[in-house]
């Protein structure tokens, strides 16, 4: 169980990049000053690749700490944190 | 001191928890759904300004102010405590609902009236970032450890209780008056903002009666409170680690459900299947009803068999049925305009087009089907002043009333939808609760809780209608976004996550 959980870790490490990659390609198709619909509007697409990039670094770190084998034992105490 | 406390303590506290928060989420809403008229009232078309000032109340509020409200109240709450805290985000709260039933229109005031009401607004979010965690964190503080999952679950109930008042006191002021009443600059669609402070009022009354949590209390007297709780929570690695599993592992995925189950199904079916506006509604309002008090049930079940199972059985049931669901929402209403049968009335209206001398023709007609499907349709046609020509336009149909027996199986389809989100929603609080030390609780569950449902949960609609517009050929498509997010918190989840019941967490 314990290498499965590396493994994976390996894969949310390249989720990450590829979510903001799709993000900021998103960004670059649909904004449009002409356009009317919310994906169209710039503003919109700051707020949220300026949001959703350190939720991807978060993930990154999440993906490293997995494949690092630091998950493969939780905590049982507070003490532990 | 840190006794459990007695059953008719652990009611007051929950009532006060409860109500206070469903209060917030209560206000929270009514912005959300009167955001129509709201517009024409404060952000008129054709001002840039007004219409940058609307992107920000709208989109501002919820992914940036309410994650940053949770690290700003979740500090205090750590710092000087849980019953000031959460009174505190009552009180802004409150205020900025009533505040923003106040502020004149832009016609009466200009430019200072929509940056007034996005002021509100993101005071607003900024109270909603610091209520729920607070809420969570006082009433798993009170609970015994064989009754956390139960006790905080009626915690859980308030953010679909507060959209049921909301929906309820919105369709009641509104059947009470004409339309032009209800929009008019003073109308109707303030009412719901000026009842808030009536409610928060009573709520502020009972929450100050109450004790502060006894596992606080008892750090405070020891002086064993965090000095820096955010450092604590994030830049200890330990804790961190945590923060992430939490957020990756559970809340993501509860975030996109809860947002599909109990808005983007209603926007789907009004936008997209074009069902009745009331319809549409009071469905929504009988699937809620009757799937509230699932929230308990599975929060006393996490108390038995542990939360990890139940949340992720939730989530795997909403990826494999949503697509299925969805298509029969598609399928029922896709409504044809009979040859044999006549529209029961007809109404044109003919308008010159601006800047042209070419005029519209709108045709609208009613048809009532043996059946039992009602439908108008509508039909724009120009005709061009210089050539004589007519085009003729597509017919539309909107406003479906569905036959009786079509009504009632898809009440039964959002509440199957809404029974998924009491599943991944009911035993959360108590989940969270027991991830965290008492010292840096209510900051470290704040964050995640508000990333995974602001951020991910509210970005469903817009995704959506990203995919939709990229992939034009599905009209499902704009499910992959929700779907895809629970998929990835389900595999985190099953596979990182432990289902032990954290019976101590006093430390």
């Amino acid at each position: 169980m314990n290498a499965f959980k590396r493994y994976f870790g390996l894969l949310f490490l390249f989720i990450a990049p590829f979510v903001i990659f799709e993000l900021v390609n998103g960004a670059i198709k649909n904004i449009d000053p002409a356009g009317t619909k919310d994906i169209n509007n710039p503003i919109i697409w700051i707020i949220i690749i300026a949001i959703f990039t350190p939720i991807a670094i978060g993930l990154v770190i999440f993906g490293w700490y997995a494949f690092k084998g630091e998950y493969d034992h939780l905590p049982q105490k507070s003490k532990d944190l | 001191m840190n006794r459990p406390s007695s059953t008719t303590n652990i009611r007051k506290v929950i009532t006060a928890s409860s109500l206070g928060t469903m209060i917030e989420w209560y206000d929270f809403y009514i912005f959300g759904m009167l955001a129509k008229t709201i517009s024409t009232q404060f952000f008129p078309e054709g001002n840039p300004t007004a219409a940058l000032l609307s992107t920000l109340a709208i989109f501002a509020a919820g992914f940036i102010v309410r994650p940053f409200g949770a690290l700003v109240f979740g500090r205090l709450g750590d710092l000087i405590g849980r019953k000031y805290t959460f009174l505190l985000t009552l009180i802004l709260m409150g205020g900025s609902t009533f505040l923003i039933g106040c502020v004149p229109s832009y016609a009466t005031i200009g430019i200072a009236a929509p940056i007034l009401v996005l002021l509100l607004r993101l005071l607003q979010g900024l109270a909603l970032g610091g209520e729920y965690g607070g809420a969570a964190t006082y009433v798993a503080e009170h609970s015994p450890a064989n009754k956390r999952g139960y006790y905080t679950s009626w915690i859980q109930t308030t953010a679909t209780l507060g959209l049921f008042v909301a929906l309820g006191i919105i369709l009641l002021v509104k059947s009470n008056m004409s339309d032009a009443a209800f929009n008019a600059e003073w109308g109707g669609w303030r009412y719901p903002f000026w009842i808030s402070i009536v409610l928060v009022g009573v709520s502020i009354y009972i929450r100050m009666k109450m004790s502060e949590s006894p596992m606080f209390s008892k750090l405070k007297a020891e002086g064993k409170t965090s000095a820096n709780p955010l450092k604590e929570s994030f830049r200890n690695k330990a804790n961190f680690k945590m923060v992430l599993l939490a957020l990756f592992g559970a809340v993501m995925g509860q975030g996109v459900i809860w947002y599909t189950g109990q808005f983007y199904a209603q926007s789907f079916l009004e936008n997209t299947c074009k069902v009745d506006f009331e319809q549409s509604r009071t469905l929504m309002l009988i699937a809620i009803a009757f799937a509230t008090p699932f929230f308990i049930l599975w929060g006393w079940l996490s108390d038995k068999i542990g939360r990890k199972w139940i949340m992720m059985v939730g989530m795997a049931l909403a990826i494999f049925t949503y697509r299925p669901i969805f298509q029969t929402f598609l399928d029922d209403t896709k409504y044809e305009v009979p040859e044999s049968i006549s529209p029961k009335n007809l109404d044109i209206q003919i308008s010159l087009l601006s800047g042209t001398q070419d005029s519209l023709l709108v045709s609208t007609s009613n048809y009532i089907l043996p059946d039992g499907k009602k439908f108008q349709t509508k039909q724009t046609d120009t005709v061009f002043y210089n050539s004589g020509q007519l085009s003729i336009g597509k017919i539309n149909i909107i406003n479906k009333v569905l036959p009786k027996a079509t009504y009632w199986k898809f009440v039964g389809l959002i509440f199957l939808m809404i029974l998924y989100v009491t599943m991944v929603y009911g035993p959360i609080a108590a989940f969270l609760v027991e991830m965290f030390p008492t010292k840096i609780r209510y900051t470290s569950m704040s964050l995640p809780y508000h990333i995974g449902n602001g951020v991910f949960g509210g970005l469903v609609p817009f995704i959506g209608l990203l995919l939709s517009t990229t992939y034009k050929a599905d009209p499902l498509v704009g499910l992959w976004y929700p779907i895809g997010v629970a998929v990835l918190c389900l595999v985190i989840g099953t596979l990182y996550l432990r289902n032990k019941i954290d019976r101590n967490i006093k430390d």
